[in-house]
């Protein structure tokens, strides 16, 4: 069953911040060289950072091929804003955007809105889920073939194919439709840290791209399947979902024998808690190999503990071992970060639904 | 350029969502591909433009519950189409239009900031406020502002943005971008607490544009802007808006150069003047298809008309003052009183509906040869009609190539406009003075 399955990976090029657009550019194109999936850029507004889907814009131009997956949280921000700002960041990347969904609970973050109080992980996780909704159905509100430009009436769009959304939710609705064109994927493609409190559900409906964390590879196997699962009762075909595992890696010290269990990662307030490899670029090459074989997992998103270092060696030792093994692509085939991912283009919600408005 | 004038300012409208922009002519590109903006801009950096211009719409207009579906529309969410033109661009600014009715300071200012450091000093943000419950619709807090109330928000907005602006402390060795310290505002619009994320930015501030035209848009101009977006095309109205807003600033310390205004006007050229003028007006017949005629008469008259012939006579009944036809975009302050101009044109000239429209709306601002056009541009800066212009092609994205190769090396040899950028940012193209650091 696994043996055909392709292998995925990523990699988080976030870190200590920066401010300037060259160190997320070297470290984008880095990841690109390596043929990755895409790379996600982390952000909260509880620690000093750039905006990250300015910066992952930023990067747009300066890269081909490679995904650009940015932490937007849906807690203190507008849907539609939301759902515009990652439809633009999919045009100007020619749709290889993608969109790393989290809350934010903590009342730190709530005061420096003023808008109402923190709330727990779980109402706002089910909030997420609310806007990641809505974001979708702004991004089908017009159909592909909208845009007309039909002279002998005079009609630039054809109004039957935009379409309200008319989205109700527990603290908001929106009117729609977009302002924005339907994006070159139709929809970015939507990931979610599953194993944070309260994401699982709102992942197993919603999410294109899970990552989940686990020490072993039978840990990895069963959050899987419970995901897979899951998106089944959603009425989700579950071989749509991609489950990628989430490491840390330090590569900084040489090849050491391979434990069947990872280190647990020290708790700090930059990163969410999880399992660490630590050793060198071939041991985590065939920690991959081992449980990409076995089916425990869709491929892994791994995060460098030292960003420059540990994504030079995973690229130039890491990924070439495995592209030597054939285990990995040695160039992205396709152009959109769906091609690399092998999930198809949706058709939007609204297109058989004919003149409604 | 000689040192006894201030040199021209030039900037770039991005062609927007509305009638101006021409869909039917064949060289019409397309408005949301990035290959598009990533044109106009580099022609505008080409031509040492000041900055590009973006414009907003949070909610698509209707008419009479309809989709409007006669002119361009969709366009990309601005902050994030101008940090991926901060690659393909070295010196141009870039200019966001964001309104502070549907947006948070700390998550505009972060963004805002952001987009200054990604572009090395290039970013700017067009302050704009709006009350309608229409384009509430689409957001969480609904239309619930009070349209007396746009301009406190939006200045308080302005001032917070500026508090965040400030709150790290200053770079120093072993320390380049300085530390995040507290902030705490509290305010009737806002109540916040907490810590900024991003460092003080190249230029300290954005630039601040602004674009409201009535007496509390120029007051708030006047208080908390660096460039003025205004309508004021012809130059006995520029000189007026002119005198009047740079005669607030001593109030607030500030001096005639802090602000510069820059009114957005449109252009047609040709190899004679009596071409350029035949061009115009093609390119109005253009703008003004029968279908966009009516909808401008029912704009004005707030009921369907739509039982009328474009090319037949304006029709006998009065408008409707109250009406609710047309959403998302601002009705004629006095329709009675525009609808009896319309009617005393038509019955002098004798034209038909559109005629009439035609002739009443989308006029260009400067029409003829490169020397005409520039000569007249030059003028109007000399005496006093504004500090530049926000220039509106109608065309996308090939809209300004003709001006940037002809007009632009004609200002320049005039000593109107600049060669070379001389410095990094924004604020250093338009001569601001840097911003002082409180706090």
């Amino acid at each position: 069953m696994s043996a055909t399955r392709p292998l995925h990976l990523a990699a988080e090029i976030g870190g200590p911040p920066h401010y300037d657009a060259a160190w997320y550019v070297e470290l984008a194109r880095l990841a690109e060289r390596g043929a990755l999936d895409f790379v996600t850029l982390q952000d909260s507004f509880a620690r000093p950072g750039p905006d990250a889907l300015a910066v992952l814009s930023r990067v747009a131009p300066a890269t081909e091929r490679v995904g650009l997956v940015p932490t937007v949280t849906t807690t203190h921000t507008e849907p539609f804003h939301v759902s515009t700002a990652l439809a633009t960041l999919d045009w100007v990347s020619r749709g290889r955007a993608g969109w790393l969904v989290d809350v934010s609970d903590t009342p730190a973050q709530a005061r420096l809105f003023g808008r109402r109080p923190a709330a727990p992980a779980a109402a706002l996780w089910h909030e997420a889920g609310e806007v990641a909704e809505v974001a979708a159905r702004l991004w089908d509100s017009w159909e592909d073939d909208a845009e007309i430009r039909d002279a002998s009436t005079g009609r630039f769009i054809d109004r039957d194919k935009l379409h309200h959304v008319d989205f109700e939710g527990n603290g908001f609705s929106v009117r729609g439709p977009s302002i924005v064109p339907r994006p070159p994927q139709g929809h970015p493609v939507v990931v979610i840290d599953g194993t944070t409190d309260g994401s699982g559900r709102t992942a197993a409906r919603h999410a294109d791209v899970v990552l989940v964390r686990a020490g072993r590879a039978e840990e990895a196997a069963a959050l899987r399947e419970r995901l897979r699962t899951r998106a089944a009762d959603h009425g989700r075909d579950p071989d749509t979902l991609r489950v990628l595992a989430a490491l840390t890696v330090h590569l900084g010290d040489g090849e050491r024998p391979l434990d069947p269990g990872l280190e647990s990662e020290p708790h700090t307030t930059a990163g969410p808690v999880g399992p660490r490899y630590r050793g060198g670029p071939a041991g985590l090459a065939e920690l991959i190999t081992g449980w990409h074989g076995a089916g425990a997992v869709d491929g892994f998103h791994l995060t460098p503990a030292e960003p420059r270092r540990d994504l030079e060696r995973l690229v130039n030792g890491t990924v070439a071992l495995l592209q030597h093994r054939s285990l990995f692509r040695t160039f992205h085939p396709g152009g959109t970060l769906r091609e690399h991912l092998g999930l198809a283009r949706p058709v939007s919600r609204y297109t058989t639904a004919g003149g409604v408005r | 350029m000689t040192a006894d004038r201030e040199p021209i300012h030039l900037a770039a409208h991005f062609p927007g969502v509305n009638s101006t922009t021409v869909w039917t002519d064949p060289r019409s590109g397309s408005q949301i591909d990035f290959s598009s903006f990533e044109k106009l801009a580099r022609t505008a950096e080409r031509g040492k433009f000041d900055f590009f211009f973006l414009a907003e719409g949070l909610r698509l207009r209707e008419h009479n519950g309809l989709i409007h579906d006669l002119d361009v529309v969709g366009r990309p969410e601005s902050l994030t189409v101008l940090s991926a033109l901060a690659a393909v661009t070295d010196r141009l600014g870039l200019a966001a239009t964001v309104n502070a009715t549907f947006n948070e300071p700390y998550e505009l200012a972060r963004r805002l900031a952001t987009l200054d450091h990604l572009s090395a000093g290039r970013a700017a943000w067009n302050v704009v406020t709006s009350s309608d419950a229409f384009t509430g619709e689409n957001f969480r807090r609904g239309g619930y502002l009070d349209r007396a109330d746009r301009y406190t928000r939006a200045a308080e907005f302005v001032a917070t943005a500026r508090e965040l602006w400030d709150s790290w402390t200053p770079a120093e060795p072993g320390s380049p971008h300085g530390a995040p310290r507290p902030f705490a505002h509290t305010g009737p619009q806002f109540d916040i607490e907490g810590e900024f994320t991003v460092p003080r930015s190249p230029q300290g501030h954005p630039v601040v544009i602004q674009a409201g035209d009535s007496d509390e848009g120029r007051e708030f101009a006047a208080s908390a802007a660096d460039v003025i977006f205004s309508r004021h095309g012809t130059p006995e109205e520029g000189r007026a808006f002119y005198t009047d807003t740079k005669a607030r600033l001593a109030k607030y310390g500030r001096k005639p150069a802090d602000l510069k205004i820059m009114p957005g006007v449109t252009f047609v050229l040709g190899d004679s003047d009596a071409e350029a003028q035949e061009r115009a007006a093609e390119i109005r017949r253009q703008q003004i298809s029968p279908q966009n005629a009516m909808l401008a008469l029912e704009q004005v008259w707030g009921r369907d008309l739509s039982a009328y012939d474009p090319d037949g006579p304006l029709p006998e009944i009065e408008p409707d003052p109250d009406s609710e036809l047309v959403q998302g975009r601002a009705r004629v302050a006095d329709p009675l009183a525009v609808a009896a101009k319309w009617r005393a044109l038509s019955e002098a000239k004798g034209l038909s509906i559109r005629q009439t429209v035609i002739e009443t709306t989308a006029r260009q601002s400067f029409i003829g040869t490169p020397e005409t056009v520039a000569g007249a541009l030059d003028t109007f800066v000399r005496t006093g009609a504004a500090d530049g212009f926000i220039l509106v092609p109608h065309l996308t994205p090939g809209g300004l190539d003709e001006f940037v190769d002809l007009v632009v090396p004609l200002l320049q040899e005039r000593g109107a406009f600049r060669t070379e950028y001389e410095g990094e940012t924004l604020r250093s193209h338009l001569g601001l003075p840097d911003p002082i650091r409180k706090g």
